[in-house]
């Protein structure tokens, strides 16, 4: 019970007048943050850090986790207007909010959107509230070979799961993993496929590409099928929220499923991106009307949006408890710890509770905060896609463009964009999947990495993915992820067969 | 009376004209300044340029603002060709870490740090040979004993990157005690001493800063530092040791020194009066006490160099770099 005492003197701290405004300015600011693509928790948590040091750490701190809500919010709005991910972890979200925004129900996709989030994020700061030491040893039994268990999870649970012909979906993900293989080899530190470029030194950023095979490539489609934009009618009244919540309550197997999924793969630290896309390929397999995934089914909007904020938010547990970021936002809030003179790390919730549980309680209130915030402005959102597509498209366009140049600062990642996108376009026309190409692009690298190290460490034997139970166990549910079908079918054929 | 107006009067323009000439001698920038980190997020030289630009906001140390951008690509090649092909700009500086050096080695870029303005050096960063606080060995000793029982190739060191600073002194650790290690690569330090933590790895040469933490916590414990004398701060981390009491490897029988240059750089072709403003706005960011606690944390060598000693430190470290990389076959073809 000392954790309860300890969360309500943080609610003390964060409910400060000082703290409280500060928590409803860095919303705002998350939330335009996240609305432009290309900019990013990340960037923009770098670029107001310096703002910071001359507030107390747990004032600086509530401040810039709420930016960091805030942009998790406004990841989601893009990806479901314009289906433009701002994010990584947006991308599965665009897969079902964008065709409902289409529908003329953007209202709905985006109160499932932001709920989600909100609900997914209350259930990783409770699990950090109570089982915080417990999770941080879990976390360190991760080395490369349980990593690469992980990813190799996520991409099996997304190419068994999903109903595309495999053929194309593995296509579409090769492509993906050659595109994630250029630039520096992390292992031996050579240059590959880069042909003397300098340009691709840096390989294919993620962002670059989904801006141009989702946004661009969006724009293409939309232009050749006659300049329409189909969200014209859409309801514009705060009751859609409340008619949306009372439709949320039937999904909560989805929705608890999703929780522990995210928790899971925030604390790992695998991350959010496939915390979202694993939640999503399981909910289509596992929801009643699975099959209309990816045809603006409201579930699909909440599998993904739930795992991705409860990984986002348990993601901070072992940036502090063991210093590693389990994110890339994680990691600029770190160099923020250690630059108010707080080291992370095991001995940081013994030493700095006023902090820790400030921050904790900051968390719960900062999320309300910032629900409250995008709920009341769902009309608004909503009502921008009633500007004329010749008004709104040249607008995407130069957003799209600042995005893409503001992640390395060069016109080079801007035409590549355009190359992107005129790639999104051809896919789409040719019926091959994005989001498997996207999957591979933003996990390829990272998954590969995990791969040589564990083969370095184990001296080459692949052994090492089956030496332990906790990853033996992860590799065995990746392989009956990737053949689910194929059990699926011999199990009814024996039933068949014994009837 | 006359006499003395008139004095006055020649006195002020005299003051006019100093002041004039003062004026265009001494350069100021006009726009906001770039400072470009060839390093991701979150990494030690990411850090320290976003401390610098804390401490040069909080206390209006330039009248324009200074923007850190992130130019990690190639293992910070990016970063440099960038700064290289910004000839003649001075609002554009740099903070190099080691891989100033071992990126165009191991990866052939077009790249040298003469094609750069060395300002200063601002630190040193120290490495230091760390394992996990449950085993049994406390000293360099016994530590290479364990080693050299292991079989060949099991005994694994952690790194961040490949062919640079951490994977340099692996080579050198493994010469002067005539053994082998597996050397795995991560993206930060902070993931390899966590990685040792969680007993992945056997032994890392983490940075003071990045495994401090886990020092404190209990959980890793430090053998031995490769600089020529110990560190400098005496003030108790954890059961009553200081860094002061970490013995250096030489000292220990392991012969090898690095420290790794946390240096300042600009542009081509930069002016003298650009190189001591930097210098100058760098002097007084050192005597702030939030660097000095910021020195502290991470146990810096806090050696300040300009001009030409600076300029000969790093041509003597590119040499030396050369030399390593070349014994250990780190040399991209064709260097």
């Amino acid at each position: 019970m000392e954790e309860l005492a300890n969360l309500f003197h943080g609610f003390a701290v964060a409910l400060q007048p000082y703290n409280m405004m500060l928590m409803v300015v860095g919303i705002m600011l998350g939330v335009i943050i996240g609305v432009l693509p290309g900019l990013g928790g990340a960037n923009g948590v770098a670029i107001l850090l310096p703002l910071t040091f001359s507030m107390p750490p747990t004032s600086a701190i509530i401040m810039l986790s709420c930016i960091y809500w805030g942009a998790l919010f406004g990841g989601a709005i893009t990806s479901i207007l314009f289906n433009i991910p701002g994010e990584p972890w947006s991308v599965a979200t665009t897969f079902d909010g964008y065709p409902m925004a289409q529908q003329g129900k953007p209202g709905e996709a985006l109160t499932a959107a932001f709920t989600s989030s909100f609900v997914g994020a209350l259930f990783a700061v409770a699990m950090i509230t109570l089982v915080a030491p417990l999770v941080a040893s879990f976390a360190l039994r991760f080395g490369p070979a349980e990593k690469f268990a992980v990813y190799f999870l996520a991409f099996c649970s997304f190419v068994g799961l999903s109903k595309e012909p495999p053929f194309k979906t593995i296509a579409a993900m090769m492509i993906g993993f050659a595109l994630a293989a250029v630039g520096l080899d992390s292992i031996t530190g050579q240059l590959r496929l880069t042909f003397g470029v300098t340009e691709l030194l840096n390989g294919f950023d993620f962002l670059i590409a989904v801006i141009g095979l989702f946004g661009i490539g969006e724009i293409l489609l939309t232009m050749e099928e006659g300049l329409s934009f189909r969200g014209g009618n859409a309801k514009i009244n705060l009751r859609v929220v409340l008619q949306t919540w009372r439709e949320l309550p039937a999904y909560w197997v989805t929705s608890l499923r999703s929780c522990l999924i995210g928790c899971w793969m925030g604390v790992t630290p695998a991350g959010a991106t496939p915390a979202s896309f694993m939640s999503y390929g399981i909910a289509k397999r596992l929801a009643k009307n699975g099959k209309n995934f990816g045809k603006g089914e409201i579930e699909g909007v909440i599998a993904p949006e739930t795992a991705a904020h409860a990984a986002g938010t348990s993601a901070l547990l072992p940036m502090l408890s063991l210093g590693v970021p389990g994110s890339p936002t994680a990691a600029v809030l770190l160099g923020g710890l250690l630059i108010w003179g707080l080291q992370p790390g095991p001995m940081l919730f013994v030493e700095q509770k006023e902090f820790v549980w400030g921050l904790i309680a900051s968390m719960y209130l900062g999320n309300l905060a910032g629900l409250l915030v995008v709920l009341t402005c769902v009309p608004i959102f909503a009502a921008i896609l009633r500007v004329p597509f010749s008004i709104i498209a040249p607008l995407i366009l130069v957003l799209c463009a600042i995005g893409a140049y503001s992640v390395h600062n060069s016109t080079f990642d801007v035409m590549l964009m355009l190359v992107f996108g005129v790639l999104g376009y051809l896919l789409k026309k040719c019926n091959y999947p994005l989001a498997p190409l996207v999957l591979a692009i933003v996990l390829g690298d990272k998954a590969e990495e995990a791969f040589r190290q564990s083969l370095l460490g184990s001296q080459g034997s692949l052994a090492v993915f089956f030496s332990n139970g906790l990853v033996s166990t992860i590799m065995i549910l990746g392989l009956v992820a990737l053949f689910w079908s194929a059990i699926q079918e011999g199990y009814s054929r024996l039933r068949t067969a014994a009837a | 009376m006359k006499h003395s107006i008139l004095h006055l009067a020649l006195a002020a323009v005299a003051a006019l004209c100093a002041s004039g000439t003062g004026a265009s001698a001494a350069w100021e920038p006009v726009r906001p300044v770039e400072f470009i980190v060839p390093a991701g997020t979150g990494g030690g030289a990411d850090q320290m340029a976003r401390t610098i630009q804390g401490i040069v906001t909080k206390h209006n140390l330039m009248k324009q603002p200074m923007v850190v951008i992130n130019k990690a690509g190639g293992a910070g090649g990016e970063g440099f060709l960038d700064v290289k092909s910004s000839s003649g700009n001075p609002h554009k500086i740099i903070i190099t870490l080691s891989n100033l050096f071992t990126t165009p080695l191991a990866t052939g870029i077009p790249f040298n740090w003469k094609d750069l303005t060395p300002v200063a050096m601002l630190a040193l960063d120290e490495f230091v040979l760390w394992v996990n606080a449950e085993k049994s060995y406390n000293k360099v000793g016994e530590y290479v004993d364990a080693v050299k029982k292991a079989p060949a190739g099991t005994f694994k060191m952690g790194g961040t990157g490949s062919k640079q600073e951490d994977q340099i002194i692996t080579v050198a650790v493994e010469k002067a005690i005539d053994t082998k290690f597996t050397y795995i690569p991560y993206k930060g330090g902070g993931e390899v001493a966590v990685q040792l933590v969680g007993n992945h790895v056997d032994s890392t040469v983490n940075n003071p800063i990045e495994a401090v933490a886990q020092w404190r916590g209990g959980k890793l414990r430090p053998l031995c530092v490769f600089d020529a004398q110990p560190m400098a701060y005496d003030e108790p981390i954890t059961d009553g040791k200081s860094w002061k009491d970490i013995p250096t490897c030489k000292s220990q029988g392991l012969d090898m020194e690095y420290l790794m240059l946390r240096g300042i750089f600009m542009p081509p072709k930069a002016t003298k009066d650009q190189i001591d403003y930097y210098v100058e706005l760098f002097k007084k960011v050192r005597a702030t006490p939030e660097w000095q606690d910021f020195m502290k944390s991470g146990a810096f060598n806090t050696t300040f160099l300009t001009g030409g000693d600076y300029a000969k430190w790093v041509e003597a470290e590119q040499k030396r770099h050369e030399v390593l990389m070349k014994e250990a076959g780190f040399l991209a073809p064709g260097n």
